[in-house]
């Protein structure tokens, strides 16, 4: 389902004298329905920097990357567009919405997005929010005023509303108390189960051996320092 | 990532822009901007004042004539069709929005007035059809029912903003330009007019290009986004990535000045 061939990375900053920095080199990694990939390294070695350029928000610098059927790398923008609609969720470790919009709507979106009838929407939004916790009476509350943790547990419910056929997760347990972190990772386990493959990057390594089938260490696609 | 308007799947482009360029004299508007407007999609142009991106507008919507370059809607060609057929088509499928409500407002007619007008442009004679659409309308922008016989002299600068919104909709247009909308609002009245603005690009698949120079604002409202700097186009691509990967180094200065909260 994603498959990741000889990726590369370059971040160039113009204004500190246009120095190019490479961040990534002949990165390879594939992910099969049904499984999850989690991703190792230590902070800063391109474990973030590899999920975003997965979904598009960073731009490749050489290789291939595979999402279904479509080469991200090279993918115009409305193509990733539908990609993201369609076929490839994301829950990153930060929630970034439109001010004063009721987390029940938030949650929703993704559906609404794929033409879902609101109310059908709504309550399959209503289900997940109450399966994660968060209290019935925050949901016509933005989440923008919440806690952290109820935040995060917002973007799952989010990042799962859609069964996507490849997700990327981002720290999804980071931020929960033993209970919610529980109902995460089954969720996860259930989107495997479905056939959905994902990639994640799980710092907690008790979540991980509970959801990981196997571990890509990204400190292999770090390049040489150059002289 | 970010909440996003969804974006209906047509292969034809609404809008084709192809090597629009636009000369004040010896100094450049803009200068060969080509792309591509699907239906659904929202493109947001930034860039600091005098970059190019509100002479581009007015371009595009038929307020200024290019000097060189094609822009064809819907597949005819918007700067050799007869004025009175652009014209027709400015009320009927073009909506412009202007930054300030006055520009874009009757400021001596009533609310309802403002919204009926556009109607009666487009031939509604009907009365209380008018009426009643006058008034789901202003409903929809969030102005209360008991404010339709006011004048938008006495409603605030945002409430200003969504009825000129209002008047802009009421036809039924499916491309919608867009100059600085939310400039010289409060953020809170910010926040509600891009909520309202992102519902309706989603429940009626309406494309706009937004001119602006929040990057917060495209951030949330734009599907894809274009950089300009001195009349060019320096950049474009998906808006998220634009602003989180920028490639040009105008945009790596632009994304890097704004002041974090």
């Amino acid at each position: 389902m994603i498959r990741i061939h000889d990726l590369s990375k370059s971040f160039t900053l113009h204004n500190q004298g246009a120095a190019v920095i490479p961040v990534m080199s002949g990165a390879s990694l594939t992910v099969n329905p049904g499984e999850c990939v989690g991703l190792i390294g230590q902070s800063g070695a391109g474990k973030s920097t590899l999920m975003r350029m997965v979904y598009g928000n960073y731009l490749a610098a050489g290789g291939k990357l595979i999402v279904g059927t479509l080469d991200v790398a090279t993918a115009a923008p409305r193509q990733i567009i539908a990609l993201r609609r369609d076929t490839l969720g994301y829950v990153s470790q930060f929630l970034r919405v439109v001010p004063r919009v009721p987390t029940l709507d938030v949650v929703a979106e993704p559906l609404l997005a794929l033409g879902t009838p609101a109310e059908q929407a709504r309550r399959h939004a209503a289900t997940l929010l109450a399966r994660l916790n968060i209290p019935e009476r925050l949901w016509s509350l933005s989440p923008t005023t919440f806690s952290g943790g109820e935040q995060q547990r917002v973007n799952i419910a989010r990042g799962f509303a859609h069964p996507y056929p490849a997700l990327l997760l981002d720290e999804p347990t980071a931020s929960l108390d033993a209970a919610n972190r529980e109902v995460v990772l089954s969720m996860i386990q259930e989107a495997k189960a479905r056939g959905a493959a994902i990639l994640g990057i799980f710092h907690d390594e008790s979540a991980r051996a509970r959801v990981c089938d196997r571990l890509v260490d990204v400190t292999g696609f770090t390049p040489r320092a150059a002289a | 990532m970010t909440l996003m308007p969804p974006l209906s799947t047509t292969d034809t482009p609404l809008l084709q822009v192809d090597g629009l360029t636009k000369r004040y004299g010896s100094r450049i508007g803009c200068l060969d901007v080509s792309f591509d407007l699907f239906p659904g999609e929202v493109l947001g142009i930034v860039g600091e004042s005098g970059s190019g991106k509100s002479t581009l507008l007015s371009c595009l919507a038929g307020h200024l004539t290019p000097d060189l370059g094609r822009v064809a809607y819907d597949g005819r060609d918007t700067l050799t069709m007869a004025e009175t057929e652009r014209r027709r088509l400015s009320r009927t499928d073009w909506a412009y929005v202007h930054q300030n409500p006055r520009d874009g407002l009757r400021m001596g007619v009533s609310a309802g007035g403002n919204v009926g007008e556009r109607l009666m442009a487009v031939g509604a004679r009907h009365y209380g059809g008018i009426r009643d659409k006058a008034s789901d309308w202003l409903g929809r922008v969030e102005i209360a029912a008991d404010r339709i016989d006011d004048r938008p002299t006495a409603f605030s600068g945002g409430m200003q903003q969504r009825l000129q919104i209002a008047r802009n909709l009421v036809t039924g247009p499916r491309l919608v330009f867009m100059d600085e909308p939310t400039g010289g609002l409060d953020v809170s009245v910010q926040a509600r007019l891009l909520d309202l603005l992102r519902g309706l690009v989603r429940d009626l698949g309406l494309s706009v290009i937004i001119v602006t120079h929040d990057l917060a604002v495209v951030r949330l409202l734009a599907h894809r986004l274009m950089v300009m700097k001195g009349g060019r186009v320096v950049e474009q691509g998906l808006t998220d990535q634009v602003l989180d990967d920028p490639q040009h180094a105008y945009t790596q200065l632009l994304v890097s000045s704004v002041l974090q909260v």
